[in-house]
Order: structure tokens, then sequence, then C-alpha cells
């Protein structure tokens, strides 16, 4: 029973990091159709610069504020990927709407030029993240161990998903985005300015990729090919769940985080990978178009 | 065929004849290994040049020829048939998967097998379930991911990272001799021609006119009465069989295949080169292969920092100031020049890719 709900918790909680980096990606995607192979490196940059947030702590701060660094690097890490976002939208991005095999390509080798830079910055090594002392231990509810960590990172998750949520349900410019995903010419004629729409959602999705960037500080090391590793799972998530919709974005991450992390349990990490990918076949077997999908008489 | 087409693979394939007077042998058996790739090249410029279906995992293939003969090779090479690496892992029979690979025609006979089984249960799959596009790319490098997962983690039957190397004799010869490395690299100029002859007539027959059409547009296609999913698994499996084919051919000239040349990287790469020649052209996928792999030996050689950056903006710079590749380029500024020879030819195979959102 315990082992189960060990599982289950840390079923959860790689999930929850998952679902962090493939609702950027979905987001993008349902809007603009353009696939950003550079995602993962947003999760790279947020993770570099929580370390960076880190060292200027270290050498300019007083001690007894350290702690801090972490609450505070996680906005920084947000408006600096953002911004990256924003600059990659206005001077890649809008040249390849709607072509998401090209995109695919372009954002690839952006990709490769960014974990380049990130190596000359800071080493080809890995860096590894102090964690604040408030977040090393755990609490333990009927005999299961839930480190703090991976607590902090459920809450992170759970709060970003709702303010997302929030975002696109409840304001004016998330509104916005909706009607531009669902039918951009008619939301063009309707006065909604696209462009602006697609610049504010791709900037948004590269924050969250940030936000990924600093939690995965606390699970391992950090190098320039960090983001790499996860960015593949993320979009089987995308493909999984549908396209566009946080929903289906959150029911995939939930799928694919518990089936590998039970698998890998009675299995091997090896194994688990193949089961998990039979599984996403053998499911789109049933549901070609993902869990949830905007039904549609356009045929292409 | 087209003149043009005739009169540079006729020019290609001199050059490529003559080369081994000119060049040092070393150059010679990295030019074999180029070629090996050129012939995944023509497989990827079939399946997403004409095709229009982008596959991310031709790595895949490549490394199961490849490893397909690496196992015969390294069946041979270890004294008492059992391979070092299976001696470490306490292993002291020989496994049931790797016995049947002691004859030499089988092994050759699962280098296009195994791809060619592979790439059937995942195109049918996916195709017939109408899941296309970036999908099916993500799907095909997700299949990357799973592969070199499985053949690091079985490192008692596969070698593990190091995969499989040093390999002595094959087929009854030395495979390091300079004789053999001349012969090997003369029978891969053979096969390259050979599967360059193969796609140009499949292209030009009525099954690649289809191709075309499923690029250009699917659901016009099955309109018609025709069932795309056929073709698509069809033109998959041809890829796959040629992927196959350059991995045992390059397995026989390198001597070593390892699960990281078979990894998201280099399946990316391969893509790049077709790009980078321009994919709607068999040539051009063969020169790309060439191209772009010489100028990654020669950066890695001078200036290996500056290598990654390079390739990352050939990426960006193929997708969005030359589609069409080299050839492309080609075309254009042969238009140019000879504008009232060639009006008609020049926009040849223009693909407008902006089709709107909806």
């Amino acid at each position: 029973m315990e082992i189960l709900l060990t599982q289950l918790f840390n079923g959860l909680s790689y999930s929850s990091f998952l679902l962090l980096i493939a609702l950027g990606l979905s987001i993008t995607f349902g809007l603009m159709r353009v696939m950003n192979m550079a995602h993962g490196d947003m999760i790279m940059i947020g993770a570099y610069v929580t370390y960076s947030v880190q060292l200027i702590f270290v050498s300019m701060v007083p001690e007894s504020l350290f702690d801090y660094y972490f609450i505070l690097s996680i906005p920084i890490a947000f408006i600096v990927t953002a911004l990256i976002g924003l600059l990659v939208e206005k001077s890649l991005i809008r040249f390849l709407y709607a072509r998401p095999l090209d995109s695919l390509l372009a954002t690839w080798g952006l990709s490769l030029i960014f974990q380049q830079i990130a190596r000359m910055i800071f080493g080809a090594p890995n860096v590894a993240v102090t964690a604040p002392s408030w977040l090393n231990g755990n609490v333990e509810i009927a005999s299961v161990v839930l480190p703090y960590k991976r607590l902090f990172i459920l809450v992170l998750v759970c709060l970003c998903v709702l303010g997302l949520y929030y975002y696109l349900v409840k304001t004016t410019a998330g509104r916005r985005m909706n009607a531009v995903t669902l039918n951009r010419p008619m939301a063009a004629s309707l006065g909604i300015n696209t462009r602006k729409v697609d610049a504010t959602a791709f900037a948004l999705g590269s924050g969250l990729g940030g936000v990924a960037g600093c939690a995965l500080t606390l699970l391992g090391p950090v190098g320039p090919t960090v983001g790499t590793n996860y960015i593949i799972d993320a979009f089987m998530i995308v493909i999984l769940g549908g396209v566009g919709k946080i929903k289906g974005t959150v029911l995939g991450a939930l799928c694919i985080g518990l089936l590998s992390t039970f698998t890998e349990y009675g299995t091997s990490a090896t194994i688990a990978k193949v089961v998990v990918f039979a599984f996403i076949i053998i499911f789109l077997q049933w549901k070609p178009s993902g869990l949830i999908s905007t039904r549609t008489r356009v045929l292409d | 065929m087209a003149k043009s087409t005739k009169i540079s693979f006729s020019i290609l394939f001199l050059i490529l004849a003559l080369a081994p007077l000119l060049m040092s042998d070393f150059r010679i058996s990295l030019l074999a290994k180029f070629l090996c790739f050129a012939i995944i090249a023509v497989g990827i410029s079939l399946i997403w040049g004409y095709t229009g279906i982008l596959s991310l995992g031709h790595g895949v293939f490549f490394g199961l020829g490849a490893y397909a003969v690496g196992m015969y090779l390294k069946i041979q090479a270890s004294p008492g048939g059992i391979p070092d690496f299976m001696q470490w892992s306490g292993v002291s029979e020989l496994p049931l998967l790797w016995k049947p690979f002691a004859n030499p025609v089988f092994a050759l006979f699962m280098m296009i097998g195994v791809p060619v089984a592979l790439a059937f249960i995942i195109g049918f799959f996916t195709f017939h379930n109408r899941i296309k596009g970036v999908y099916f790319s993500l799907i095909s490098q997700a299949l990357v991911v799973v592969f070199v997962t499985l053949f690091i983690g079985t490192q008692e039957l596969t070698g593990g990272t190091n995969g499989l190397t040093n390999f002595t004799t094959g087929f009854g010869v030395y495979l390091t001799h300079p004789v053999v490395q001349k012969v090997l690299y003369y029978i891969t100029i053979l096969i390259l021609l050979l599967i360059v002859l193969i796609s140009l007539w499949l292209t030009q027959s009525r099954a690649g006119k289809l191709l075309v059409a499923i690029r250009e547009g699917e659901n016009r296609v099955r309109f018609l009465g025709f069932n795309p999913t056929t073709f698509k698994v069809f033109i998959y499996c041809v890829s796959a069989a040629f992927a196959g084919i350059a991995g045992g051919l390059f397995v026989l000239q390198v001597g070593m295949i390892s699960p990281e040349m078979m990894g998201i990287i280099p399946s990316i790469e391969m893509v790049l080169w077709v790009a980078v020649g321009g994919r709607y052209s068999i040539f051009g996928a063969v020169i790309g292969a060439v191209l772009t792999n010489s100028a990654k030996t020669f950066f890695s050689e001078s200036y290996p920092d500056m290598w990654l950056f390079l390739l990352g903006s050939l990426f960006i710079l193929v997708v969005l100031v030359m589609p069409n590749g080299l050839v492309g380029v080609a075309q254009s500024l042969y238009a140019k020049w000879f504008r009232f020879k060639t009006s008609k030819k020049a926009g040849g195979t223009s693909y407008d890719a902006n089709t709107n959102l909806q």
C-alpha cells in the first residue's frame, strides 16, 4: 500500500513537471501551428537563470537572505525566458506560421545555437544549484515520504495551471487568444490583432518553460542539453492530450507521468520508455486526434 | 527523366569513380562514408520531398541495418563465437537472437528486413489512422528515443553504449585491408547508383506521381479513389530499406556502430542533408549529403566550437531562405542567366507551404 502511494506521488510529481513543459508547447502549437523545438532550451535558460541568481545572491546579498533567492528566481526566470521568447517570435517564428514541419527544423537549429551559447557562457560540464534550506527535508503522511522539493513543484505547477486557466477564461487578452486558436480569420475580422496575440502567447509559453527550468534545478544538475531530455516526452503529452486544450494537456501529462513511473517501478526505465511509446501508438488508434479535440467540419 | 538530371548524375558518378586516383586513402574512406549517408538521403528525399512526410526517425532504420551486419561481423571477430561484451556480462552461450546472424546471407537479408518490418508496423498504425504532418514527425522522433534507450539498456545483447566494434574479417576478407576498402568504396558507388536509378524510375512512374499528389492534397487523392495509406506505408518502407542498406555498408567501412550514431541528432541531421541539397530532387539529396558532411568534417577538424553554430544557422537558413536547397538556388540562377531558354522549366517544383491556417 505504501509502495503504491509512494509511486502514485512520484508519478504525480513527474507528471506535474512534464505538464509545466507541455503547457507552453500546447498553447503555441494550438494557436500558431508552430512546433517549437527550442522550447527545451527555454527550460535550460530558466535553469541557468536560477543558477545565476544563486551566484549573485552568494556574492552580493547577506547570507541570512540566501534562502529567499529561489522565490525571487522564479519570476526572474519567467521574465527572462518570456523576453527571449518574444525576441525569437519577432525574429524567426513569424516567418514560419502554419508551417509546422519547417518550423520544427528551424527551431531545432535555433536550439543548437542556444545550447552552444550556454556551453560557451557556463561551460560544458553540469552545474549544481543548491536548494534553499527550507526545501530540504520531507513530510510523512501515512508512512509515505513526501519530499518538500517535490511538493513545492506540485504546488508551483498547480498555481501555474490555475493562473493560466484564469488568464484564458476570465481575462480579455486570454479570451482573444482562445478566439484566435479556434478560428483565426474570424477572430481577425472581428478586430482582434492576431499578430499581437501570437507574440503574447509565444512569450507566455516560453515563460512557462523558464519556470519549468527553475523547478528542474530542484531535481538535478543543469547542463546545456538538459531541455532535450524532456522535450520529446512533452511533445508526446501534447499529441496524447489533443492540441491547444489545457484540459487535454493536463490529462495527457497525468497519463504519461503515472504510466511511466509505475512501469519503471515494476520493470526498468528502458522498458518504461517502450511501454509508454506503445501505449501512445495504441491510444492513437482509438482517438487519433488526442484525448480532447475540437469538433470541426474542416477537412484539412 | 529530365536531361539536366541525367547530365548531373553522369558527371557526379564519373567524379566519384575517378576520385580514388586523386585522393588519399583516408579521404576516400571518408567519401565512402558520405556516400552511405547519400543513400539514406535519397530515401528521405522520396518520403519527405516527394510525399511530404517528415520522418525524424531514420536513424533507427540506419542503426538496425548497421546492427544486423555488425552482429555478423562481431561473431566472426570473436574467438569461440561469443562477443567480448557478452563474456563481460557473464553470458556463456550465444543468445538465440544472435545465432542466425552467424550466417552472412541471413545478416544481409535482415539488414533490409528488420527496418522494413519496423517501418511497416509504425507506418501502418499511424498512416492508417490519418496521423500525419507534424504528429507523425514527433512520433518518429519518439521512436528514436525508444530504440536508443532500448539498445543502451540491453547491454548484454547489444553491447550497450559502446555498440559493436573491433571487427576483423567478414565475408572471408580482412575489412581494414586497403584493397578491401577500395572495393567497398566501389560497391557503395554501385549500390548508390542502383538506388538512384530505382528512385528516379519510381518518381517517374504513376505511383510516384501519386506520392506527389498525396503531398499536395491527400484528401483529394482519397476522393479520387486511391488509398493514400498504402502508398505512404510503401514509400516509408522503401526509404527504411535504403537506410538499412546504408547502415550495413557503413558498418563494413567504418567498423563500428553504437546507439549514439542512430540518436536524435544524427536522425535530424539526415533531414538537414536533404534540405540543404534540395528536398524535391534526388540529385539534391545526394550532393546535399556529401557536401554537408564534408563541411562538417572540415569544420569539426578546424573549428569544433563553430560547427554547432553553423549547423544551427544552416537549419534556419535552409528553411527561411532556400526552401528548395542548393538545387533550387542553382535552378533559379540558371533561369536568371538563360531566361529566354528556360522560362517554363525554372519554377519546376516550387511548393507553396503557406497554406491557410484553418
